[in-house]
């Protein structure tokens, strides 16, 4: 149940970001702003005339709240969705590598955890890399993914999108094999008074009973997953899509261009997880979940 | 008739860090068809194991036992008895129908036939109404009911029950005890019961069987002289607690008063 006035304390703390991103977008842009007046030949600017000045830059250091805001009004509600200036369509492009990722990733989560559970010799063989493979820098290693890849003539969707699959795999993997392995001996030995097979074994118990680990798992992993897309558009450079956009931003400048697309993923996350939160209510409630 | 359960010189001792323990030792029974059976004993007799043997759990180390002539694992595979664990096990995804339904699933029967079995054997433990229900909303003793009627399912004739109702207060285990007597007479299926409480097996059972520990083993065997009638008043006559007497005994002669851990 939702408490009545819940939303006051995230009100509040909403507000005193805010002030905080205000108040540092006035200090860190300050010398930028008197040394342009210096330039233009104003030796002495009032206080007033520096602060008006800090709010309203073209590429201020930190662009100030209501600048990013206009500019996400522009390039979100302003263009059509086609268009390369709509951060729609590039969200569209970084968003169908993710799903796209986060689909292949899953599966490969489950199947790698199905292969773990049941054989000894995969467990201790595949779980060592399985690990080392999330020590390396995905930062390096996605360029060499796209440019692979490219050589081999797959472009555009498809190594963003296993870049994000080689991030989101990974939560899936360790949590379904904690949620395989949450039958209780119980419940293991009903299952084997009755001289089920493992597959009836599996889809009977162990699949419903790692239901809860399988939400967890996806929460992080459509996150990753979209980290990922952001990551794997990078080193296209001058392409589309979030990732792109945050690339051409800092090619030039363009600070505002950057903390608007900074938004538009962070915006882009928070729904994929509440979406995955969703979908979790609903499967739970179905499996006669008592209500909290 | 062959005996159901036939057990010669039964053993089985686990091998822990610890050095050996002998959980049953030189174990010798029959159960007859048709028979209630309960194991008495304190906690450590070997009573759970032994009926874990019966139903395949645990392989024994030394002897022989079979279960309707066959070994028990021949038996499991053949699905020849029904098991009904201290703890309800319900899967809590599911309702009590989907529960009762879930043998049935595995084992291969079709929708039609489920339906019919399920409703059969909710009215058998009094149940019918609650099949829509999950696990959580019913009480612990309706919870232990839906899993006999689980175990009840697929027709085993023979049910092994071990301490189903322990975990329940004595005024809901006096109510399935006596239930379970209208069930033993409605099925004439066969029970291997495990307990420690000298009332409860002393009023169930037509056989009993007292177990001592450290090595489990059998003490005695008591035939119930008890009519298959027995009301819940039947606990205050005299023949009652003479059985309950003897069991008593049979509990002190295995010196399973004494601390000896």
């Amino acid at each position: 149940m939702k408490q009545p006035g819940s939303a006051v304390p995230i009100l509040i703390m909403l507000l005193a970001l805010v002030v905080i991103w205000y108040v540092a977008a006035v200090l860190l842009n300050w010398s930028g702003v008197t040394d342009a007046m210096k330039l233009a030949g104003n030796a002495n600017p009032t206080f007033g005339d520096i602060l008006s000045g800090t709010m309203g830059q073209d590429k201020p250091l930190l662009p100030a709240p209501h600048q990013v805001a206009i500019e996400l009004w522009n390039t979100v509600f302003s263009q059509s969705v086609t268009s390369k200036r709509s951060l729609i369509y590039h969200a569209w492009i970084t968003l169908s590598a993710t799903l796209l990722g986060f689909a292949f990733g899953t599966a490969l989560g489950i199947g790698l955890a199905i292969l773990i559970i049941h054989n000894r010799a995969s467990d201790r063989s595949m779980m060592p890399w399985i690990i080392a493979s999330q020590t390396v820098p995905i930062l390096a290693i996605a360029p060499m993914i796209i440019v692979v890849l490219n050589a081999i003539g797959i472009a555009g969707l498809i190594p963003k999108a296993l870049i994000s699959t080689y991030l989101s795999f990974f939560p899936v993997v360790v949590g379904m094999v904690k949620g395989f392995r949450s039958p209780e001996m119980i419940q293991l030995d009903l299952m084997h008074t009755y001289n089920a097979s493992k597959l009836k074994t599996f889809f009977k118990l162990r699949w419903p009973i790692a239901m809860p680990y399988l939400f967890a798992s996806m929460k992080v992993g459509i996150a990753a997953s979209l980290v990922g897309a952001i990551v794997g558009e990078l080193p296209a450079g001058g392409g589309n899509g979030l990732g792109a956009r945050l690339l051409a931003g800092s090619y030039y400048g363009q600070t505002i261009q950057i903390w608007s697309s900074l938004f538009v993923a962070a915006i882009l996350a928070g729904a994929l997880v509440v979406i995955v939160g969703i979908v979790e209510r609903l499967v739970v409630a179905r499996m006669g979940a008592r209500p909290a | 008739m062959t005996a159901v359960v036939s057990a010669k010189g039964l053993g089985l001792t686990f091998r822990t860090n610890d050095g050996d323990v002998i959980a049953l030792s030189d174990v010798n029974l029959e159960i007859e068809p048709g028979e209630f059976v309960s194991f008495i004993g304190p906690s450590g007799c070997g009573k759970t194991t032994f009926l874990r043997v019966i139903a395949d759990l645990e392989q024994p180390t030394a002897g022989t036992i079979s279960v309707n002539g066959m070994t028990p694992e021949a038996a499991r595979k053949n699905r020849s008895y029904g098991y009904v664990f201290q703890a309800p096990a319900l899967f809590p995804w599911r309702t009590i129908e989907k529960n009762v339904a879930l043998p049935l699933e595995i084992m291969g029967h079709p929708e039609s036939e489920r339906r019919a079995r399920i409703a059969r054997v909710m009215e058998l433990v009094n149940l019918t109404g609650f099949e829509r229900k999950f696990p959580w909303q019913l009480s612990g003793g309706m919870q232990q009911r839906a899993s006999i009627a689980r175990a009840l399912a697929f027709d085993a004739d023979l049910l092994l029950m071990d301490e189903p109702f322990g975990a329940l207060d004595e005024i809901v285990r006096d109510h399935l005890n006596s239930e379970l007597l209208k069930l033993f007479a409605a099925t004439k299926k066969t029970i291997a019961f495990v307990t420690h409480s000298i009332p409860e097996a002393v009023y169930l059972s037509t056989k009993i069987v007292v177990m001592s520990p450290r090595p489990g083993r059998v003490t005695d065997i008591i035939q119930s002289t008890l009519p298959a009638e027995r009301p819940l008043d039947i606990r205050e006559t005299p023949e009652f607690l003479a059985i309950a007497h003897r069991v008593r005994e049979g509990l002190r002669a295995g010196h399973s008063y004494e601390e000896t851990a």
